[in-house]
């Protein structure tokens, strides 16, 4: 086989440490080698982002090349013969981790990777059992200024794949390698803190760090303040995308939703009243659905731009100043859910709504900026999220707090807030939140539901960068897009400002693969890496299977929606709905300017 | 940094940073990052140093990302993000200077500047330079350079006349400067 497939022109063989691999014309000597089974160490390197070829960690022996090539970014050809384990190779690699490990920070007991770490499972993987070169190290200040990051340079190896993923996957260019040689470090524009630059907060620098050089900003400990403190009333929220995840921290495989034990493992840890952020989505939809209708019946602003994504928010009022105008008024699933725990639910307790501490836990790190955003509080004393934890700290948490989730019961959430559809479950994944928008905007255009046998779009599901769905409501038919990764809103925004466009809904969401994807996530374990496509669709399908078995399965049909609206709301889009669920965005500086128009 | 801030920072020169960005653009038509190299040393042959202000305005005017600019800047050692002075002032440190007493000159200087070798005096006039080796002129060591004039046998009492001589050169153009810009 592997013969006959040679004899073709775009087949190349290679022999690489005696065993002879068949891969397609272009492969590098990586892709070669991975073909055949073997794993040749890597740091630098990732496939969803450009090469890079700096970090060295992949260096192979090819014969007749005087010296080791760099195997991500060397292209094998027909005939070459690779050796990627010799002593020398072994030891030449050793020693170049061995660099790494020198310049770093010697506090893998305390870092937050929790070792869970791509540079301590190099070092394992090399046989570096000790420090051999003992040399200058380089000694910077944390930036923890902004809201939602934390950057720690100590701790970079300077692999320059966040500095690739905030260029190339969300066009928002940040980050760069700044200085030269020994000096060199990862900073935004004149080292300006966090909280200065047109950093989203997305947290994809997180995702991809080998390391701990970008983190989350902790919140665990105001948290476990809250919780300790008898006179205040813990109020949690947990988002869809988390439960499809959470279980990865605990040695689960992902796939499931552990929906049930999260809401059981917040009891256990102290929360007094326990709700759901898909109760919020359920309400987002309701909103951003009206809206959406309204919008298309009074001929505009469209397309309609979805608004629950706190980094896509950021990024558009640094990027796009001018499109503010499209993007939906609902707040996101989360602020609607602080405002109500703290306004509808606070009242009909008659509790003072100082008293409430309101948690929301979140595959996000955007939201902890999100929550710090005024025109989204109660009032000047009283914020309507005051902490948020990402899925890894809630995890962390549960942890600290000997919460043994794997053998938790199932229980549900709290009432009024904690009832959810089927089309709630599925925000967390890209296309989600189109799909339940569509599933309600029918019912509002038409007075009567989608037939059950058209309720699921699979045309909006799927992890491309960029989709487009065309949908025949009656005599109309939608055009919709559903945008993941900010590179990919870009390539649709920049259709509505040439004009070209004929698009009435676009759903964006900053993260790949959506919120199943999103910065807050757990970290890619064991022989994987982040961004991996595999995992995001089997998260995604954990969120898909739950909606399938929830007996209510779009949005209006959530009895206690029915019920907020009779008792409190009025109806979507009242004024008190405006007050409270509804926002503004303004233009932010600096001005943002995007990588690839340096490229026109 | 008052030189640099009254006598170079002046709206014309900036109104000819644009008209270079853009015959850079048009001459790059294919990628704007090519234009970037010969934008900075635009900025750099006049301040002598690419201030953060000029990063800003480059990055907007080029379209790139004010992260790539900062990155291209503090690559190149050609390229200073310190300020520096209207004039650099250097002493000749090579063998034949340095038996002649040029140490003493150049401690003299910075005595008088109140700075250290490598850094800016506050106003801006001067930045006293901390490396020079033999500029060639051994027969009259030891030797002082204000950036292209040579000062030859300079002894640490001649050095107030010589700075003085810039000094005053220098506020004369600030001075005109204000005057320009109250008119």
């Amino acid at each position: 086989m592997a013969q006959n497939a040679a004899q073709e022109n775009d087949q190349i063989t290679v022999t690489i440490n005696g065993f002879e691999v068949t891969v397609p014309e272009g492969s590098t000597i990586m892709e070669a080698a991975d073909a055949a089974s073997i794993h040749i160490p890597r740091l630098c390197y990732h496939p969803k982002l450009s090469l890079q070829g700096s970090c060295r960690v992949c260096v192979v022996e090819v014969e007749g090349q005087r010296n080791l090539v760099a195997s991500c970014c060397f292209p094998a050809v027909d005939g070459m013969v690779v050796r990627t384990n010799t002593p020398e190779v072994l030891r030449l690699r050793r020693d170049i981790v061995e660099l790494l490990i020198d310049n770093h920070p010697e506090d893998c007991n305390t870092c937050e990777r929790d070792g869970n770490c791509e540079l301590q499972r190099l070092a394992r993987d090399m046989g570096i059992r000790e420090r051999l070169f003992a040399g200058e190290r380089k000694r910077y200040e944390k930036d923890d200024t902004g809201p939602a990051l934390v950057r720690d340079p100590e701790k970079c190896v300077l692999c320059g794949r966040c500095v690739r993923v905030c260029g190339e996957v969300q066009d928002a260019a940040c980050l760069s390698q700044v200085h030269r040689g020994f000096d060199t470090v990862v900073m935004p524009a004149h080292n300006a803190p966090f909280s200065e630059t047109v950093c989203t907060g997305c947290g994809q620098c997180v995702s991809v760090c080998p390391t701990a050089a970008f983190v989350e900003r902790d919140s665990t400990r105001e948290f476990l303040d809250a919780l300790a403190d008898p006179d205040t009333i813990v109020v949690s929220q947990l988002a869809p995308a988390v439960r499809a995840a959470i279980g990865e921290c605990f040695g689960f495989e992902p796939g499931q939703a552990w929906e049930g034990k999260s809401f059981a493992a917040q009891r256990r840890l102290g929360v007094d009243v326990v709700f759901d952020t898909q109760f919020a989505a359920d309400l987002t939809i309701m909103e951003e659905g009206a809206e959406f209708v309204q919008r298309i019946q009074n001929g505009g602003p469209l397309p309609n731009i979805t608004s629950c994504c706190p980094g896509w928010i950021k990024y558009a009022e640094h990027f796009h100043p001018d499109m503010l105008g499209y993007l939906s008024t609902a707040k996101s699933p989360m602020s609607m859910q602080g405002s109500l725990i703290k306004t509808y639910w606070a009242e009909r307790q008659e509790i003072d709504p100082k008293r409430i501490f309101s948690v929301a836990i979140m595959p996000c790190t955007a939201k902890k900026f999100e929550a710090t955003r005024e025109e989204l509080f109660i009032d000047d004393q009283v914020r309507a999220i005051d902490c948020v934890l990402t899925t890894r700290e809630f995890a962390w948490v549960l942890k600290h707090m000997g919460i043994d989730f794997a053998s938790l019961p199932e229980e549900e959430p709290d009432s009024p807030l904690g009832e959810s559809t089927g089309a709630a479950a599925i925000f967390g994944a890209t296309g989600g939140v189109t799909e339940a928008a569509l599933r309600t905007a029918y019912w509002l255009i038409f007075g009567e539901d989608l037939p059950a046998d058209a309720i699921e779009f699979y045309e909006t599901r799927g992890l491309q960068g960029l989709r487009r769905a065309e949908v025949r409501f009656g005599d109309q038919l939608l055009h919709l897009a559903v945008a993941h990764g900010l590179a990919s809103a870009n390539r649709v925004l920049d259709e509505i400002r040439a004009g070209n466009s004929e698009l009435h809904f676009i759903e964006v969401m900053a993260c790949p693969g959506g919120c199943i994807g999103g910065g807050g996530q757990p970290y890619a374990g064991e022989g994987e890496l982040p961004l991996d496509e595999v995992k995001l669709q089997k998260r995604a399908q954990a969120l898909y299977d739950l909606d399938a078995h929830r007996p209510e399965r779009c949005s209006h049909h959530n009895p206690d929606i029915q019920r907020i609206y009779d008792e409190y709301l009025g109806r979507p889009m009242s004024h008190r709905a405006h007050n409270l669920l509804h926002t503004y965005y303004y233009p932010r500086v600096p001005l943002g300017i995007r990588p690839q128009e340096a490229q026109v | 940094m008052l030189y640099q801030r009254e006598v170079l920072d002046t709206p014309e020169w900036w109104q000819s940073l644009d008209q270079f960005i853009a015959r850079q653009k048009a001459e790059h038509p294919q990628s704007v990052q090519t234009a970037l190299i010969p934008v900075l040393h635009y900025v750099q042959d006049r301040f002598g140093y690419i201030p953060e202000k000029a990063i800003n305005h480059v990055a907007q005017s080029l379209g790139v990302p004010t992260s790539y600019v900062c990155g291209v800047a503090s690559f190149y050692s050609y390229f200073s993000l310190e300020p520096r002075g209207a004039y650099t002032v250097s002493v000749c440190l090579g063998t034949a200077c340095f038996v002649r007493g040029a140490q003493a000159v150049l401690d003299e200087i910075c005595r008088q500047l109140n700075v250290r070798p490598g850094e800016t005096t506050e106003d801006g006039i001067f930045t006293v330079s901390d490396s020079a080796r033999c500029l060639g002129a051994c027969g009259q060591a030891p030797v002082m350079m204000v950036d292209e004039d040579v000062h030859a046998r300079v002894r640490p009492q001649d050095v107030a006349d010589i700075l003085a001589e810039y000094t005053a050169k220098a506020r004369a153009e600030m001075a005109e400067a204000r005057a320009t810009a109250e008119a």
